[in-house]
């Protein structure tokens, strides 16, 4: 099963290879990392995209938790939380399909953020299920380059009842 | 008013003074000749070493005999490369250390300098943590870190990098009173409800074990240990690491479990219904197929380390925390006189069935009068001679279990061997760094004539500092375990694991300035042994001349089930 999983680290020097490490060493999965300061500029949130049983799940976060450079692991998997992406896709653009191009843009509420005579430049916020379908529908007009960034998350607030 | 500055060689030698450390080990270069020109006149010991991975060794069997962390001073590159494998046998070991490598000033770093090595990438995986000292402001902080990492939690090796512009660099002396590390907590107090449900699982048993491992020595807690054991009547084994955690002697002591552990210990442990792990971590020559391991039992497991609960086998009661705590507590929560008698009279009939295992497969060997000596009778023989009271280190392979079958220990950290990485070449360097902790006793590195050449250049260290460890060399002419497996299970086909030629090993002895003495029959064996352990001011190199075809039995084939051993 897929795990997002926060993990707040101290912001020094090589934490990002001690994280990595211990994936790699320990044979566990990364589909994706996002690293960036928080609020705090000593700490750093690291969300990770994993996969795993529910014993790999325990061993990750117990190996993560472990590691001294490591504040706090949380996994979001059994909780209410907001996942985005976000993904730039440059797109084959000519007269014929310009139009059809800035309808799935809006439809996806995308925006085209650089335009040049053949091509659009599309950036798109989502969960990973809106950006596959964005790019699936984007495909046929030939798609020249796409970056995305991993997955980073947060937990929805509590309702009031 | 201002206190004087001094430079961080200065300062690094004061930290050391204020953790009490009162030896070091290590190897000079250039990138920590501020540190070695600070030592001249430091009331510190410095044991200069032969070889980098030697200091590492020493301080790890140091650490092991006494308790306190060892503490390593090597150079930069070279130097600092040479510690590794010391490093990850101590880390698979979880043994206290503080390594401190020397680095290429601040500037050069990632220049591909001259003795640039990034020993904190390459040791990342094999150091409980590490750190590169970027400021010599942070010089003392990262100092008492580290010592408090290595030491407390589940201990482990710590490397400290410092640049050599950072020991150049002057600031004022004020150690840190306390460590302030948010994200580094280790629970030692076990949870309450969790200890209850413990106890009330073992009284409920019919069938229950104790398997105790290394964690019980690193904790301290052998006499809680025995005070839970004894009150209950619980028959216990140890693992290869917790040898001397519970005495040797003890009568409900059934020997190491595992690849070459009892008859009794592995099919106790087969048909237990309720297995208490104490400090252990089920490793692979532990369990053998760990499917049918403890396939009957509720398992139980006390451990400091949370990562070492369900990793390999899936625990019914996991306790995290220290394990002496822990038992304490336990003890503590037992009931009153009545429900343990109760207890005990449910599991006589368990015990009896321990006993007769025990008795239907002893461990053994047969001694032929004009035969090849047997090396099993040369730990017996050495154990009648000490009456158990040395520290025994050992080397890798047949030696070293051989040294774990036939030698009783009754007391922790009298025992010393690289169980987690199984480095040859570990034991005499370890035997080195044990009799600095313990100069009066008596310390014998059980060695293979394949694993004493690993680190033989130590005999010089040892001489210089007139060191009377003994190695007895089980002298084999072969790399005898690989030999072992080849002829059970690579039919015969001993691969490279002859080795032909050998030094003269009394000659060698000797022409390093140490004792040299062989045994060629086993009458000689017991004269022997004798005249080495009177030698009190320098070592000595005993080449026992052994049967080179006895195997190590019982013997569970690997991948294979506790109770299908290979017996003898
Ligand atoms: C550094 C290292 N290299 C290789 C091995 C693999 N190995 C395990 S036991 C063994 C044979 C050891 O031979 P020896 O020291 O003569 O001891 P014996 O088994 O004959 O008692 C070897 C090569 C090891 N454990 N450590």
């Amino acid at each position: 099963m897929r795990h997002t999983i926060s993990v707040l680290v101290a912001n020094e020097f090589g934490v990002l290879s001690r994280i990595a490490g211990l994936f790699s060493g320990r044979g566990f999965n990364i589909e994706s990392l996002c690293v960036a300061e928080t609020l705090d500029p000593k700490i750093s949130r690291m969300t990770i995209v994993t996969t795993g049983d529910d014993s790999v799940l325990e061993q990750i976060s117990k190996h993560l938790n472990k590691l001294i450079s490591v504040i706090k692991v949380h996994d979001f998997t059994e909780e209410e939380h907001i996942e985005r992406e976000l993904a730039l896709i440059k797109i084959t653009a000519n007269s014929e399909n310009r139009a059809e191009i800035l309808s799935i843009v809006d439809i996806f509420r995308a925006k085209v953020v650089d335009v040049s005579p053949r091509t659009y430049t599309v950036e798109i916020t989502g969960d990973g299920e809106k950006i596959r379908a964005i790019v699936e529908l984007m495909r046929p007009f030939g798609i020249k380059e796409i970056v995305r960034t991993g997955r980073i998350a947060m937990a929805r607030s509590a309702k009031q009842k | 008013m201002k206190k004087t500055e001094k430079n961080g060689a200065e300062i690094f030698i004061e930290c050391l003074l204020k953790e009490g450390v009162d030896t070091v080990f290590g190897f000079p270069g250039g990138a920590v000749l501020p540190i070695y020109d600070a030592l001249y006149d430091a009331p510190l010991k410095h044991i200069l070493v032969r070889h980098e991975q030697g200091a590492v060794h020493m301080a790890d069997g140091y650490a092991r005999a006494n308790g306190r962390p060892g503490v390593v001073i090597v150079t930069s590159g070279p130097g600092a490369t040479n510690t590794v494998t010391g490093i990850a046998t101590a880390y698979m070991d979880s043994i206290p250390m503080v390594v401190f490598t020397g680095q290429v000033p601040t500037a050069l770093i990632g220049n591909d300098a001259f003795q640039e090595a990034d020993i904190v990438g390459i040791t990342r995986p094999c150091t409980k943590h590490n750190y590169l000292v970027k400021d010599i402001k942070d010089l003392q902080r990262i100092i008492k870190e580290a010592f408090f990492i290595a030491t407390t939690g589940r201990p482990g090796p710590v490397l400290v990098d410092m640049p050599k512009d950072v020991l150049t660099a002057k600031v004022e002396f004020d150690y840190p009173e306390k460590v302030e590390l948010d994200s580094y907590q280790p629970t030692y107090k076990g949870h309450p409800g969790q200890i209850q449900k413990a106890v009330s699982l073992i009284l409920a048993s019919k069938r229950p074990v104790v398997y105790a491992g290394g964690g019980v020595v690193l904790s301290n807690a052998s006499d809680d240990l025995r005070a839970v054991v004894e009150k209950l009547g619980i028959p216990t084994t140890t693992t290869l690491m917790g040898l001397g955690a519970f005495p040797g002697t003890h009568p409900l002591f059934m020997g190491m479990l595992g690849m070459h552990g009892t008859f009794s210990a592995n099919m106790a442990v087969t048909n237990t219904d309720c297995l208490i792990a104490i400090g252990a971590r089920f490793d692979d020559r532990v369990t053998g197929k760990i499917d049918e391991f403890a396939p009957y039992a509720d398992i139980i497991h006390i451990d400091i380390d949370p990562t070492s609960i369900s990793k390999n086998v899936k625990v019914d009661v996991p306790i995290v925390g220290d394990v002496k705590v822990v038992l304490k507590d336990m003890l503590k929560a037992l009931p009153a006189q009545k429900a343990i008698s109760a207890f005990k009279k449910e599991t006589e009939e368990w015990l009896a069935q321990v006993d007769a295992w025990a008795k239907t497969h002893k461990l053994s060997y047969k001694q032929e009068e004009g035969g090849k000596i047997k090396p099993q009778m040369v730990i017996e023989k050495l154990y009648h001679a000490t009456k158990g009271d040395a520290i025994i280190t050992t080397e890798v392979g047949q030696n070293q279990m051989w040294a774990a079958q036939f030698f009783k220990y009754d007391k922790p950290r009298t025992f010393i061997t690289s169980g987690g990485l199984g480095t040859m070449g570990f034991g005499f360097p370890a035997a080195i760094g044990a009799q600095l902790a313990f100069p009066g006793k008596t310390v014998v590195d059980i060695a293979g004539d394949g694993s004493i050449q690993m680190n033989i250049q130590e005999l010089a260290t040892a001489v210089q500092y007139k060191l009377p460890v003994k190695v007895f060399i089980l002298n084999n002419m072969v790399l005898g375990m690989v030999r072992q497996w080849q002829e059970f299970f690579y039919n015969k086909r001993y691969s490279h694991t002859c080795m032909s030629v050998q030094p003269d090993f009394v000659k060698l002895a000797e022409a390093y300035g140490a004792v040299g003495l062989c045994a060629r029959t086993p009458a000689e064996v017991e004269p022997v042994i004798k005249e080495a352990l009177k030698v009190k001011d320098k070592p000595v190199l005993v080449d026992f001349k052994v049967d080179p075809f006895e195997d190590v039995y019982p013997m569970v084939p690997a991948g294979q089930p506790l109770n299908k051993m290979l017996l003898v």
